[in-house]
């Protein structure tokens, strides 16, 4: 199937790929016709803090930022992201999430505690919730980094997008050396739904 | 081909098309994309300048021997350069000069939210703003076009939420430019009181002629929908109002001056009038003084940043609800594990010494749990703040170090350093010296030895420096070394001269080859938490556990100083 018109929100921790994520997925969109923008985060909130890319696909794209209650998608690379921007699930979005957890600052110092029930905090909120190992699966493929492109294959799968396309994007957007391997972590993800 | 640019990408693509020679900028989020990428022309000298106020005199002095220049800012780096700015006004250009600067609306990256479209008001300097990659390309020729036509420098205003979105550029054919010709003229290129006199009724009368001949630049736009409601905005505004609402827009491609008589005719075709725009009222105050009836600002904040459902709300009126619900954890950003800085940090919290900070990576060290910094005004402040805290004489100075990292101390530390010396001030200074310009992505600076194009250049030793400036004691010691580093502080800050500190490794992220894992030895661990002192992400608290995330582990070995039991081991041993 063709892209449609589509609102996606890439959320996770500084230095897990987002950026590379969404220069992906921007790809996808220029490659099958459509308009495109993204919008990324640079700066202080790489190290490490909480991190959001938006991508925004369409015939036509006027703002580059995705509002509350308006993403169709949103990928999480890391749990208590997912439910940190849930509320910028449209009503019949898709939540893909990355079972992983990464701890942030206040629990590793023992002020607050990880949420124990993660994912189903998210569950409880009626949202679709689609869970997925993806540091298995990214390891799988040969490097914890391919997470991002693990999730991007799920999106894929449950979109019906063109295996093709989303090789040809990663073909243009991934250093030739790491392209094998994201290519099987494409495939991984895209045959996990 | 096309494809899609941050703008700040496509402002550098507008350089090179525009056959820009010099850039001369100093790195800050979020406009430090733009010099990155002019560096990979081979046709652009590229540099990265000590601070913000030498690379705007760089770029005068290039436009006035004869080549177009460009320099390059974030927002509070249009501070330090605002002296040649304004000065740079009265003696306009000689070939075209182009100041891009970056504000930061909802501080993503910065320590405020200052608007500096004031600066265009008060310098007389155009100002352009676009609204997306495309339109940054093409204002950058424009801009080039305004400064040669009308003997001005030229500012193009970004917004982080342009600077760092992607949108569809096609490149262009490059213009190649001719250089002019630099001759002589002391009534144009010497300020000074009776040639300034002069060059200031120039300035009024060049607003004068802008000002008529905007419509001839084909900058603004108008977009007619409803007849019952106008919106006057610009730049990233721009693109949220057209799919909020069906209000006819007006978007200002050149925001001072402002092209009056086409508002006006807006105006005319309207029944209301409103200003969308983030930050201060500034296109509304406009407006209004040159008889323009509209409102704007009472029904949209001061603060942070906009976006299309914000604007939906506030022009229908919607009152916002307060958030309810459960409070998420939050993930500050922190020092990334191995960073040379949290043990330093460490150290000075160990001997509850009060910290005068600075611009950079280690403004992180005022995070939980090592909470050690207690200022940070601007770059540069934490060693006059010292002084201050030392001349006030309340013995609040007495337990005072000023740290500041090795490219904020050549940006503007240097020159504060000098002033304690020379005054005879007590203060001691940490310089965090991990090789590089770290915050902003990691830029070289005049300490690294190596230029923007990665050639060598001649390196500043900041040992040699700090000595020749006069301080009565200069050291070096490890950062990674917590004794080391516990004992040089001890001395230095009982010293009744100017001492420098310089606390020394390279950024953890620029060590690929990394020593081996760390990890916790069974049956070792006695769960005293001493480790989770040092707030390493590396480092995680299970509750009843210590674990070490090998993921994120460089092996700096900065936690095994820490541990009284020998329970965190290296993966070889």
């Amino acid at each position: 199937m063709k892209p449609r018109n589509l609102n996606i929100l890439i959320v996770g921790v500084g230095g897990q790929g987002t950026l590379l994520a969404s220069r992906i997925l921007g790809t996808i969109a220029l490659n099958s016709g459509l308009k495109c923008k993204l919008s990324e985060v640079h700066g202080m909130s790489q190290r490490g803090g909480s991190v959001v890319t938006h991508v925004r696909w369409g015939k036509e794209v006027f703002s580059p930022i995705v509002c509350e209650g308006d993403a169709d998608y949103i990928l999480s690379f890391e749990t208590l992201e997912a439910i940190r921007w849930s509320s910028f699930l449209k009503e019949n979005g898709h939540i893909i999430v990355n079972n992983q957890k990464i701890l942030p600052m206040p629990v590793i110092t023992g002020k607050d505690v990880y949420p124990k029930d993660a994912l189903q905090i998210l569950k409880d909120k009626n949202l679709s919730v689609i869970e997925v190992d993806g540091l298995k699966l990214a390891e799988l493929a040969g490097s914890s980094k391919a997470v991002n492109v693990v999730l991007i294959g799920i999106l894929c799968a449950k979109e019906k997008i063109e295996l093709n396309l989303a090789k040809e994007a990663i073909k243009q957007c991934v250093k030739e050396k790491n392209l094998e391997l994201n290519l099987i972590a494409l495939e991984l993800g895209y045959n996990a739904l | 081909m096309g494809s899609l640019l941050l703008a700040n990408e496509a402002i550098a693509l507008g350089a090179f098309e525009s056959g820009v020679k010099v850039i001369s900028s100093y790195p800050g989020t979020p406009s430090t994309e733009i010099t990155e990428n002019a560096a990979k022309y081979d046709s652009i000298y590229t540099e990265w300048a000590p601070n913000e106020k030498v690379a705007l005199e760089v770029a005068i002095g290039a436009c006035f021997s004869g080549v177009r220049s460009m320099c390059c800012m974030k927002h509070v780096g249009l501070n330090v350069a605002a002296d040649p700015l304004f000065t740079l006004s009265y003696t306009g250009v000689n070939a075209g000069l182009v100041v891009v600067v970056a504000d930061d609306p909802g501080m993503h990256s910065s320590q405020n939210e200052q608007d500096s479209r004031y600066y265009a008001l008060s310098s007389h300097i155009p100002m352009l703003e676009p609204s997306d990659s495309s339109e940054a390309r093409d204002f950058v020729k424009i801009a080039y076009e305004i400064s040669e036509k009308y003997d001005t420098p030229v500012i193009i205003r970004l917004t982080t939420r342009i600077a760092h979105s992607r949108s569809f550029v096609e490149p262009k054919e490059r213009d190649e430019i001719l250089n002019k010709t630099y001759k002589k003229d002391v009534s144009k290129f010497v300020m000074m009181p009776a040639m300034a006199r002069l060059r200031h009724l120039f300035v009024e009368k060049r607003e004068n002629d802008l000002s008529r001949d905007i419509s001839l630049f084909n900058i603004n736009s108008t977009l007619m929908r409803s007849h019952k409601l106008g919106i006057v905005c610009s730049g990233a505004v721009y693109q949220y109002v057209v799919e909020a609402s069906d209000a006819s827009v007006f978007k200002l491609g050149m925001i001072y001056p402002i092209d009056f008589e086409s508002v006006k005719t807006f105006a005319s075709k309207v029944e209301e009038l409103i200003v969308v725009e983030e930050l201060e009222p500034f296109i509304e105050k406009e407006l209004l003084s040159n008889g323009i009836k509209c409102h704007g600002k009472e029904l949209f904040g001061r603060q942070g940043e906009f976006c299309v459902s914000y604007i939906r709300r506030k022009l229908e009126g919607i009152i916002e609800e307060e958030k309810s619900g459960n409070k998420i954890i939050p993930r500050p950003p922190v020092m990334c594990a191995g960073c040379p800085h949290r043990s330093v940090f460490y150290a000075i919290k160990k001997l509850k010494l009060k910290v005068s900070g600075d611009i950079g990576c280690y403004a992180l060290g005022a995070l939980e749990p090592l909470s050690a910094v207690d200022l940070c005004v601007c770059m540069g402040a934490s060693i006059g703040m010292a002084h201050g805290f030392d001349k006030g004489n309340t013995g609040e100075a007495e337990n005072m170090v000023a740290v500041i990292g090795d490219s904020t101390f050549l940006h503007s530390g240097i020159n504060s350093l000098i002033n304690s010396i020379y005054n005879n001030g007590t203060s001691t200074i940490v310089i965090l010296d991990n090789s590089i310009t770290a915050m902003t992505g990691h830029q070289d600076n005049p300490s690294t030895g190596k230029t923007i194009k990665g050639d060598l250049g001649h390196k500043i030793d900041l040992y040699s420096l700090c000595l020749a400036c006069g301080a009565g004691s200069v050291r070096i010691v490890d950062s990674y070394n917590i004794q080391e580093v516990i004992s040089a502080l001890k001395e230095e800050v009982s010293k009744k001269c100017v001492s420098v500190i310089i606390a020394r490794r390279p950024c953890a992220l620029l060590n690929k080859k990394y020593p081996p894992a760390f990890y916790i030895g069974e049956n070792k661990c006695k769960y005293c938490k001493q480790c989770l002192a040092i707030g390493c992400p590396a480092i995680e608290n299970l509750g009843n556990s210590v674990r070490i995330n090998r993921e994120l582990c460089v092996g700096c070995g900065v936690c095994t100083q820490m541990c009284k039991f020998g329970a965190i081991i290296s993966e070889d041993r």
